[in-house]
């Protein structure tokens, strides 16, 4: 129906002896946002790690099975872990931006690929900060310590820096989940507005939110994939009765 | 007043007496040192060669020695704890045989200095042919304050949150690059200062000094860092227990330690100077 972005095959996450993952296999399309919902512990986050092998830093961890990125395996050796995560970007849970300047901040992914052209720079910059919808809230203070934004200001500046690296799929981990609902809202309109450009896979602990921004939902339990659809179909006629019960909250 | 509070007076009251205990012991230390030792302070003993077998004259070689020695004590330890630090914490993969490694180190901050003494001897002064000189000294030194200067290092760069390193990872740095761009930024104002109280200890050092380049009397400066020299502390030792003329030098005594400790107190507010500026330089 659409253009896949990344497929994953057959896939199992283990810490240590504790597989998180059991045999997940979807595909997740260009250019659509893809929700993925389930009760705490579900794996959902280790899952969405597992996109820019950010598991990797996790001792004693083992995959198995296939994540195909543009029909490129990630796990491949000749995968350089580095270019993978500069092509996949990622919002974490609690905005955590670095205790640089605003500025800094933003232009930290460049400076760290080599990137030297302070104009270039300068324009990415401007530019990242006006994608994530808060360039005009902090132009007359780049220099000005990232910690001074409020916690919304500060997420979308950690989307601006992530945007900075021009990716092509961003990962959110729960972006909006510390934020009060005028923050919350700001992000997921920018999300819409994203996704024009970019492949979004989100986690969200919030089965609203996923309804409002995903074009697409999982619907993780205890590692497992149990179900996986258009959203619009999802919410209102799921095919197993377990994602029925926890989308209309009888319990998770 | 009821019980609770009662008992609450009491832990509070406990409380302010240790601290008072503390306090109080040191004022009368310092106060006694202070005391007996202020009248012999002048330009010429501070700036002055020892006349007359150290029973006049200043104690300026002894000051220099010091400052020498815990000079090259600084370039031993700080870049080898630090990088000790940075490959325990950062790299290094969580197994028995680390954390074997991190207890023997911790133990090894316990091992009395005298121990480091000889073993500089073995070591420094006869493997390594420095001979009895400041560098073997130092070098000594320096060893004795590795424990400190890695444990407080790995202290500050585990309090370095995961969320910096996460964040650099995820826009696709390297792990050196995130260590030395988002970790040791953060990290180094801890690292010195953890760093510069071990190295002031060993500034005020005498038995691992003793057989590895002290000398007891030179009425002149050291030439190289293969010279023997003099030192504060031991130079103390001496004038209170090895000096022919005991109580006629014991003011010079005196003096030496208010010297010594002036100069330590130095080197500490110097390191907490230098975290301020550092952590303040970082925010803006």
């Amino acid at each position: 129906m659409y253009d896949k972005k990344i497929i994953v095959k057959g896939f199992n996450f283990y810490y240590g002896a504790h597989q998180v993952i059991k045999d997940v296999s979807l595909d997740v399309y260009t250019n659509k946002v893809t929700g993925i919902i389930g009760p705490s512990g579900c794996g959902k986050s280790t899952f969405l790690r597992s996109l820019n092998r950010m598991n990797d830093v996790i001792l004693k961890s083992r995959v198995e099975g296939l994540i195909e990125i543009d029909g490129k395996d990630i796990y491949n050796k000749s995968v350089d872990v580095v270019d993978l995560r500069r092509k996949v970007g990622m919002v974490f849970q609690k905005s955590n931006p670095f205790p640089k300047s605003i500025y800094e901040n933003v232009a930290y992914g460049l400076k760290i690929n080599g990137v030297k052209d302070k104009d270039f720079i300068e324009e990415r910059v401007e530019e990242s900060l006006k994608d994530a919808a808060l360039w005009d809230e902090v132009k007359d203070r780049l220099n000005k310590s990232a910690f001074e934004l409020s916690g919304g200001q500060q997420q979308r500046l950690c989307i601006a820096r992530a945007l900075a690296v021009k990716p092509e799929v961003i990962l959110m981990d729960e972006p909006a989940s510390a934020l009060d609902p005028t923050a919350t809202a700001k992000i997921e309109e920018l999300i819409q507005e994203l996704k024009n450009t970019y492949t979004i896979i989100i986690v969200t602990h919030n089965m609203q939110q996923a309804a409002r921004i995903s074009d697409l939902t999982a619907f993780f339990m205890l590692g497992e994939l149990i179900e996986y659809d258009l959203t619009s179909i999802m919410f209102t006629k799921p095919k197993k009765k377990i994602t029925e019960e926890y989308i209309t909250g009888r319990f998770g | 007043m009821n019980k609770r509070s009662f008992y609450d007076g009491i832990g509070f009251t406990l409380l302010r007496l240790s601290f008072a205990v503390v306090l109080i012991t040191l004022a009368i230390i310092l106060y006694d040192i202070f005391s007996k030792g202020h009248h012999v302070l002048s330009w010429e003993f501070l700036s002055a060669m020892p006349r007359k077998g150290m029973t006049a004259g200043g104690i300026f070689p002894a000051i220099v020695g010091t400052f020498i020695v815990t000079v090259i004590t600084a370039i031993f330890s700080i870049p080898l704890g630090m990088g000790c630090a940075i490959y325990l914490n950062e790299y290094a993969s969580d197994n028995i045989l680390t954390r074997l490694i991190r207890t023997s180190i911790r133990n090894l901050s316990g091992v009395p200095s005298i121990v480091y003494g000889i073993f500089g001897v073995i070591l420094f002064v006869q493997t390594l042919k420095f001979g009895t000189s400041i560098l073997s000294a130092g070098c000594t030194l320096g060893l004795m304050t590795l424990p400190w200067t890695i444990t407080a290092s790995e202290e500050a760069l585990k309090n370095v949150p995961r969320s910096y390193r996460d964040g650099a990872l995820a826009l696709g740095a390297t792990k050196w690059q995130t260590i030395r761009t988002n970790v040791l930024p953060y990290a180094i104002p801890g690292m010195l200062t953890g760093t510069i109280l071990g190295i002031s200890r060993a500034a005020g050092e005498t038995a691992p000094i003793l057989f590895t380049g002290a000398a007891f009397y030179i009425p002149f400066l050291p030439k190289t860092i293969f010279s023997q020299f003099m030192a504060l502390p031991y130079h103390l030792y001496i004038m209170s227990t090895q000096h022919h003329a005991i109580s006629k030098v014991r003011p010079i005594a005196y003096g030496t330690a208010m010297v010594l400790i002036v100069m330590i107190f130095a080197m500490n507010l110097f390191a907490i100077v230098a975290r301020y500026r550092l952590r303040k330089n970082r925010m803006e």
